[in-house]
């Protein structure tokens, strides 16, 4: 059992799928010599050569779009958006060509690649450097997406995803990468596509995904000393979602708040809502509620605290839905 | 015809000045804001089929003798004869739209014979005539039109991609992949040098393999082609950039697109460029050759201008009255594709009738059984739509489709 930060998580999960499998490549800007902006890659390139960890041109639907194209040649590419926010330019490709693909060609070409966003915000930066746009991948079909919370799904959750035969937006929640964890790479992974019940309990359900898990966990343990005992869930997937364990535990607590970072309209936290309140709707004691960033582009820094669902905006969710 | 200079604009006036238009003799021309190719346009089968003589690239079409030039010539009738076919399934209803390749079969027929099988093509959505050198039937072209498919060839049984609608993607896609073949060692291998090297070294030119994609002029402002010829350039990878220059993308010409010639934008990406008469197939067919050869031995990547004209529509759905001068078309007609083979067979080589009446019987069968095939093409079942989304599946598409069906099962005995 090893304790890793996420970040060196990433790294340890990375060199293990890349001494799998030769087919996979690491792609991206700066990932090579300097390692990654958040040193993710670190060390890659010495050790598997500048043939399998590139340093790319620096334009990212070059990089998306070259690896559709090695990634139909046979290769694993696994392509690093160095943010959140400069992931436009490679979107097209992502729509139109990694989306697409084995569904235009009925099956005989897939696309194994793999793309990892450090997504979020929290760290104090500039514009663009702290969006959370997962909804608009999770809404390409053709696409699954993945966000982890913690260093042990980030070890093998990265792995399970450049094992995936299907494209995998890979989201990190970059203001939790330097926060450690045990990693037991021995151990016996989740399947990649499913949530994870993080804390049992009866009076209500908490469901969050990547930077937002730990708020939750926060908050549960907040809200037990005042008696009321919270189920946290970490979706995990965000599509294909699994609500099973969701509605499971819904079912019982009759309440859910949802959070997510990202802007409420037509997100992932929608999504959950609008499905639990069809599979749920005999057991609701409460309307789910959310606690999300607004639908305003993320503002500057010194606002972010504000933007952020943090343990106070959640807690009085909580509260809301269990006086309701 | 005389040609005209290039076109340069004249110097802008004050501001709200109109934007200088090209004269009326440039339009005719086809030339606008390019040169006409001049002493770079290789041509080696002049529009009246005259074979003039290319030091350069002669040896490599030395072995094109009078049954090949035949078989060039019967390739682009039979792609002509079911483009034209298809252009009237479409107007019969039985298309829902046909991407039409007319004049421009030179430009593909030349291209595609000169690809080995273990090479790659990355095409748009109108290579109907490089399908055919690559060995895909014209009916499996169909199902994208007629809206039963997206494509249904294997890309790597066939070496041909799946088209690609969005304009460009293919660029980039078409560099990862020849990056692939030279990350797997597949290029460089030592063929040797010179005029007849892949004759006197079979081998490695079997075993090396290079990329072809397809874009027209329109094609080139798209960020993506800019992107692909970068990561071509640094990554030294064995893709052909073959642009056809058919001068017009839907309404907009040439001049919209660029202002130099756009061979020449290949030596600001550190690679050659070239323009070939793309109404030549035996210019299209050495100069591809050349291309494919320095990408096989590593010295790629190369960019190809193949100059010709659309003689059609962009489509079915275009009307190119409302934006052309058909006095245009007429003179393009004079340059077209087929008849200077057609004359250089008849007339160098002394080629009878009877081949071309067999050409021609030929073709009307290929029609006919493309015409066939089309019509009663089957529509696919309903629920297809759930079918490979993802590889591994989905249990959000198929609860879907467990839906529709379960909807379209309620109607059953009603």
């Amino acid at each position: 059992m090893a304790v890793l930060t996420m970040a060196k998580a990433l790294n340890d999960g990375l060199r293990t799928a890349m001494e799998r499998d030769p087919k996979v490549l690491i792609m991206g800007e700066d990932v090579g010599k300097l390692g990654g902006v958040f040193r993710v890659t670190d060390g890659l390139q010495k050790d598997f050569g500048e043939q399998r960890v590139l340093d790319t041109p620096l334009a990212e639907s070059g990089i998306i779009g070259t690896a559709v194209g090695l990634a139909i040649r046979g290769f694993r590419p696994v392509c690093e958006i160095q943010f959140d926010g400069f992931v436009f330019p490679g979107y097209d490709q992502i729509a139109s060509q990694l989306a697409k693909l084995h569904f235009r060609s009925q099956g005989k070409v897939a696309m194994p690649v793999v793309v990892r966003i450090p997504f979020g915000g929290g760290i104090g930066a500039v514009e663009h450097h702290s969006e959370s746009p997962e909804a608009l991948f999770a809404h390409v079909a053709g696409l699954k997406v993945v966000a982890c919370s913690n260093p042990s799904d980030a070890y093998w959750m990265i792995q399970q995803a450049i094992a995936c035969d299907d494209p995998v937006i890979f989201f990190e929640p970059k203001r939790r990468y330097w926060e450690k964890a045990e990693v037991d790479r021995a151990g016996q992974p989740l399947p990649l596509f499913s949530s994870r019940v993080l804390r049992s309990g009866s009076s209500l359900t908490l469901a969050g995904y990547g930077p937002v898990v730990r708020t939750c966990l926060e908050a549960a343990a907040a809200a037990e000393s005042d008696g009321h005992d919270l189920e946290v869930i970490d979706l995990r997937t965000l599509s294909p979602l699994d609500l099973g364990p969701v509605v499971e535990s819904v079912r019982r607590t009759g309440r859910l708040v949802v959070v997510a970072e990202a802007p409420p309209e037509s997100s992932v936290s929608s999504e959950v809502a609008a499905r639990v309140q069809q599979e749920c709707f005999y057991s609701l004691e409460a309307p789910v509620l959310r606690v999300t960033g607004f639908d305003t582009p993320y503002p500057p820094s010194k606002c972010e605290e504000d933007y952020l669902p943090d343990l106070d905006r959640v807690l009085d969710a909580v509260d809301r839905a269990l006086a309701w | 015809m005389s040609v005209p200079h290039a076109w340069i604009p004249p110097a802008s006036g004050a501001p709200g000045h109109p934007v200088p238009t090209p004269d009326r003799e440039h339009v005719l021309a086809g030339l606008r804001g390019t040169d006409a190719g001049g002493s770079n346009l290789v041509q080696l089968l002049t529009p009246e089929g005259e074979r003039v003589a290319d030091s350069r690239f002669d040896a490599l079409v030395a072995d094109v003798d009078i049954a090949a030039l035949q078989a060039l010539y019967r390739d682009m009738v039979l792609v002509r004869r079911f483009d034209r076919e298809a252009n009237a399934l479409q107007r019969q209803g039985q298309l829902g739209i046909w991407v039409p390749l007319l004049g421009q079969e030179a430009a593909q027929i030349g291209a595609g014979r000169a690809m080995a099988p273990q090479d790659m093509a990355f095409p748009s959505y109108r290579e109907h005539g490089v399908a055919w050198c690559r060995g895909i039937d014209p009916t499996e072209l169909l199902g994208i039109f007629r809206g039963t498919d997206h494509g249904s060839w294997d890309p790597k049984a066939t070496g041909f991609h799946l088209y690609t609608i969005v304009i460009g993607n293919q660029c980039l896609n078409a560099t990862g992949y020849a990056m692939g073949q030279r990350f797997e060692g597949r290029v460089g291998s030592a063929i040797g040098e010179g005029p007849g090297a892949v004759s006197a070294n079979p081998d490695a030119a079997l075993t090396n393999e290079a990329t072809v994609c397809f874009f027209g002029d329109g094609a080139t402002s798209q960020g993506d082609v800019h992107e692909g010829f970068v990561w071509a350039a640094v990554y030294d990878a064995p893709v052909v950039f073959y642009c056809q220059n058919n001068q017009w993308a839907i309404s907009e010409p040439l001049e919209r697109q660029t202002r130099v010639p756009l061979y020449q934008r290949a030596r600001g990406y550190g690679f050659p460029g070239l323009r070939v008469d793309g109404n030549d197939v035996l210019a299209c067919l050495a100069v591809t050759r050349w291309a494919l050869e320095e990408c096989r031995t590593g010295n790629g990547p190369v960019l190809i201008e193949a100059f010709t004209y659309r003689m059609d529509a962009h489509t079915t759905s275009d009307d190119p009255s409302r934006y052309r001068l058909a006095d245009e078309l007429e003179l393009w007609k004079l340059k077209d594709p087929i008849e200077r083979v057609r004359v250089n067979l008849v007339r160098s080589h002394g080629v009878e009738q009877a081949f071309f009446t067999g050409i021609q019987g030929e073709s009307d069968e290929l029609a006919a059984r493309f015409r066939e095939y089309c019509v009663a093409m089957p529509a696919p079942a309903p629920d297809r739509m759930f079918s490979h989304v993802y590889a591994e599946g989905s249990p959000t598409v198929e609860a879907q489709r467990a839906e529709f069906l379960a909807y379209h099962a309620s109607f059953e005995g009603v």
